[in-house]
This record gives C-alpha cells, sequence and structure tokens, in this order.
C-alpha cells in the first residue's frame, strides 16, 4: 500500500508546527552559536529541508526542536566550510568546533530569546528595521507578510532584511542583553518597537495576512515571562492588553470610528481588561513608573464607568510629561483639558502646537473638536475638513463626517 | 572590535575657555580618558587644532589643488577622536556617552575595518 502523499503531508505540516511555535528559541540558539544572523537563517532553512527527508523516513524525533537544532547547526558549520574552500572570509572555525556539543539534540535548549529581542530592537538599526528583524526572526512571519504589513513589495522588504542582517554585523552590534547602565533605553526602544507593531495591526484593522495586533501581544507577553517583576514591561503589556479589549466597541455598525467615551461598555472584552487591569495594577506596586505605566493608567482612566476619569488624566499627563515631554503627549494633554472644562485654555496650548504638529492629522482633529465646544463653528467646520483630508482610515472620516455634520444641527 | 569615536562639535555651542562650564568639560574628557585607560579599551586618541587651520588637497586632471579651509563647511566639526577596542557596539556607546562633547554636539561611532585578506 502506498501513503506517501499523505505521509509527505503529515510530516511537512509537523515540520512546520514546530517551526512556527519554536522558530524563535531556534534563531536565538544558532545566532548565539554561529553568530550571523543570515547565516543562522539560512542554516535552519537547509535543516528544515532535511528534516522532510528524515522525518518521512525515520518517523517525527522525540524532540524535534532539539533535532532541528542540531540539524541546523551542522548546516550552518558545513556552510562555513564551503565558504572557507570557496576562498571566502568566513568565521574562525576552529573555535566553534570545539563548541560542537554531539549530545546536544538531548539537552533542553537553553532561552536565548531575550538576547535575541534586544539584538532586533537594537536603536542603531532604523525604527521599520527592528519591527521587520522582530516579526521575521522572533515571530516567524515571512517575508511577503511583513511586506504587507507595511504596504511595501516583497522585493523591497526583502533588501530592508538583509541590509538589517549585514549592519548587525558590521556595526559589531553583540548578541547580548544589555547592562544595568543601558538597560532603561534599550529596554523602552524594545517596548517601543512591540507597541509599533501591535498599533500597525490596530490602525490597520488588521487587513494583513497575519494579524499583528496578537503578534505584538504575543512579543510583550513572551518578554513578560523572559524578564519577569519588570514594571514597564507589565505597564506596556497592560497597555496592549486594555486596548485590544475594546477593539469590537471601537467600530460602530456603520464602520466609523467610536471615541473610548462613547463605546458600548458590553462590547469590550471582560477577560482582556481584567487581566490588564490586574497587570497595571501589579506594575504600579513595584514603584518604579516609566511611560507605558502611565499610559496604562490613561487608557485605564478612558474606560472608567459611567465616565471617562478626565481628572485623573490630567495628573497622569502631568507625570507623563516628564518621561516624554513630546508635542504628541503635549496634544493629548490639550485635550484632556478641553474636557476637564478648560476649553479656552486647549485652544492655547495646541495654537502653541501648530509649527510642530501642523502635517499631524490628530492635530487637527483636536482642534476641530476644541473648536466645537467653544461654539466656534465655522473655524470647526474648517478644521473638520482639514482632519478629514488626512484621515488614515475610512473608518476615522466616516466619525468626523458624521461630527461635522451635527455642527450645523 | 575596534571603534573610532568621532567627535563632533558646533564651536559656538561648546563652553568658553574661563568659565566653570569649560573646567567642567575639561574634568569630563579627563575622567573619560581615565575610564577607558583604566578598563583598557583605550587604543589612540588626538585632538584637532580648529578648522580654520585646515588645508585640504584634492588632486583634478592630474594637477594638485590645494585650498584653504575644510573638505565641508557644516555646522558641526570634526573635533578629535578616539579609538576604543571593545566587544560590541554597546560597549562603545558607553564610552561615546562619556565624552563631554556628546553634550552640545554629537559622537559618530563607527568600527574600524579590519581587513584581513588570509580571513
Amino acid at each position: 500500500m502506498n501513503n506517501a502523499a499523505p505521509k509527505a503531508i503529515a510530516v511537512n505540516k509537523a515540520v512546520n508546527d514546530v517551526i512556527r511555535s519554536d522558530r524563535g528559541r531556534l534563531m536565538a540558539g544558532l545566532v548565539s552559536r554561529l553568530g550571523d544572523f543570515q547565516l543562522a537563517e539560512d542554516a535552519l532553512q537547509d535543516a528544515t529541508i532535511s528534516a522532510l527527508g528524515h522525518w518521512g523516513r525515520s518517523g517525527i524525533p522525540d524532540n524535534p526542536t532539539a533535532w532541528l537544532m542540531k540539524a541546523s547547526f551542522n548546516k550552518g558549520i558545513a556552510r562555513i566550510r564551503k565558504a572557507k574552500r570557496e576562498g571566502q572570509k568566513g568565521h574562525d572555525l576552529s573555535l566553534i568546533i570545539e563548541d560542537e556539543d554531539p549530545m546536544y539534540a538531548q539537552e533542553e535548549i537553553p532561552d536565548e530569546r531575550l538576547r535575541l529581542i534586544f539584538t532586533c530592537c537594537h536603536p542603531a538599526l532604523e525604527e521599520k528595521s527592528r519591527i521587520a528583524l522582530t516579526l521575521r526572526t522572533v515571530c516567524n512571519l515571512n517575508t511577503r507578510e511583513i511586506a504587507d504589513a507595511f504596504l511595501d513589495t516583497e522585493t523591497t522588504m526583502g533588501q530592508r532584511l538583509s541590509r538589517s542582517k549585514a549592519k548587525i554585523k558590521s556595526k559589531g552590534i553583540g548578541f547580548v542583553v544589555p547592562e544595568p547602565a543601558q538597560w532603561g533605553e534599550r529596554l523602552n526602544t524594545v517596548l517601543s518597537t512591540l507597541h509599533l507593531i501591535f498599533t500597525t495591526g490596530y490602525v490597520s484593522g488588521d487587513a494583513s495576512s497575519r494579524n499583528l495586533c496578537l503578534e505584538g501581544m504575543f512579543l510583550m507577553r513572551l518578554l513578560d515571562q523572559l524578564q519577569s517583576q519588570d514594571a514597564e514591561i507589565e505597564g506596556a503589556l497592560a497597555l496592549m492588553l486594555l486596548t485590544q479589549s475594546r477593539k469590537t466597541a471601537r467600530v460602530s455598525s456603520e464602520g466609523a470610528t467610536v471615541p473610548i467615551s462613547e463605546q458600548d461598555h458590553a462590547l469590550w472584552d471582560a477577560e482582556l481588561l481584567q487581566e490588564g487591569q490586574a497587570l497595571l495594577a501589579r506594575a504600579v506596586q513595584r514603584r518604579n513608573p516609566g511611560a507605558f505605566q502611565i499610559k496604562a493608567a490613561i487608557a485605564d482612566c478612558h474606560m472608567e464607568t459611567p465616565e471617562p476619569d478626565w481628572a485623573q488624566m490630567l495628573l497622569l499627563y502631568q507625570s507623563l510629561w516628564r518621561f516624554e515631554p513630546t508635542p504628541v503627549v503635549a496634544l493629548n494633554w490639550a485635550v484632556v483639558l478641553s474636557e476637564t472644562g478648560q476649553p479656552e485654555l486647549a485652544l492655547q496650548k495646541l495654537g502653541e502646537l501648530k509649527d510642530a504638529l501642523s502635517e499631524f492629522q490628530p492635530w487637527h482633529a483636536a482642534n476641530a473638536s476644541v473648536l466645537r465646544k467653544l461654539n466656534r463653528s465655522e473655524k470647526a467646520s474648517e478644521a473638520y475638513a482639514e482632519a478629514i483630508s488626512r484621515a488614515p482610515t475610512e473608518a476615522d472620516r466616516l466619525f468626523l463626517r458624521g461630527k461635522l455634520k451635527q455642527l450645523y444641527n | 572590535m575596534k571603534y573610532m569615536l568621532l567627535i563632533y562639535n558646533n564651536p559656538t555651542e561648546e563652553p568658553t575657555y574661563g568659565t566653570p562650564e569649560f573646567d567642567a568639560m575639561m574634568g569630563g574628557f579627563f575622567a573619560a580618558n581615565e575610564k577607558m585607560q583604566a578598563d583598557g579599551v583605550l587604543a589612540g586618541g588626538e585632538g584637532l587644532q580648529g578648522i580654520e587651520t585646515a588645508t585640504s588637497l584634492r588632486i583634478k586632471s592630474g594637477k594638485v589643488e590645494t585650498m584653504d579651509g575644510p573638505f565641508a563647511e557644516t555646522r558641526e566639526h570634526l573635533g578629535g577622536y578616539y579609538v576604543v577596542d571593545v566587544p560590541d557596539l554597546d560597549a562603545a556607546l558607553k564610552y561615546a556617552a562619556l565624552l563631554p562633547s556628546a553634550n552640545f554636539g554629537t559622537i559618530e561611532v563607527r568600527p574600524l575595518m579590519d581587513y584581513n585578506p588570509a580571513g
């Protein structure tokens, strides 16, 4: 009886499952031992292909991940040897071979993903490259899927990825967790990168083939697990959970954006909300405040029932300003001022931000809303028109058009 | 890995001689120097005279052209450099952050080319 085809499908699936769940672990271990991102990726690719043959003949090994790690490492060594023979500049082989352990396949693989995340999110790389590299290396997205998320072509994204891997090597970015003196600043870059992955998915409504919100949450949960009891990591994860809990409520049945204060609370995901709030409470108890904890606390105040706690938000923005004195923080602060009965002051603050933010859509939307509060309909409708023309999504355009209509009702 | 820390400063933003800020800057450089030496990473370093002393030269169609002034007129000038021998970029950045010029200028950190034809 010939069951080659079903077997091939089953083995393929098994290989894919291991790669999907353990690619980050495998890449971390390989980069650590081979000392090169591209080589690690090529070696894993070679090993995946040979796994299909071996596993097809002899069955799936007891510890498939360890099998792949060992096979990849051997493939990596083979690639280095080949490069040496062909006279290319290669690694110091003697050093690597001494490190080779034949028992490796039976051992627990050390989890080196924390180093991997810090390397992919090094501030010496461009922001977009950090995101792309993290998604490729830790989350196992392919080049096509990453390109989709950025509306880039596959070729452009492929070039960006190989440039970044080359840069890690040429700049001498170490495969290490930063030392205490650099920890805070470097962690902030990591958290911002992961948060950007999440918001990229959130803003686009996740039209791409892979759900970037879920990838962002997966990464942040992983980071929280690898480096537990860190208040800022907990704060950043809480912020994601609180945001995600509103996912269904943020768009109306007509497809328009619904601001938090007007959302149907019944549509909030209670489980995510509770988890986020509990995490935030735990983070705050550590008495080591930071920007992400404050932002999560602001999100929490926004979701206070029956009414958002604007007064508390005013205090929180004051604290946030100490960590992030940026025009965007000032903009959100001004919005809160207008909600706490100080629309005149808010308008003045927004005016001061004009030079910095006049190309930024939310500045126009905030202006429109404050002007409407002050009953300056003509100015408000101009601001709405500007905000509508710059709106990033159809849902935002619909929401703003609705507000514009209300002006004259 | 060896890195050059290139120190770019805008002279108008540097502290002036005789002020407490100037003394603090000198002290900062001294401390950075000592730290690099104590850590055994210092592989060289020099300060440069001002750009008004610079002479630039290039050869155009076989003829040497000599000009008064720096290669490019920019706001920030190359004022000096250190070479540090450290394990990775993070370590190089740590020493770069010790240089007082980072507070009013820019430190460009670049790996030295390791040319080894034998591999």
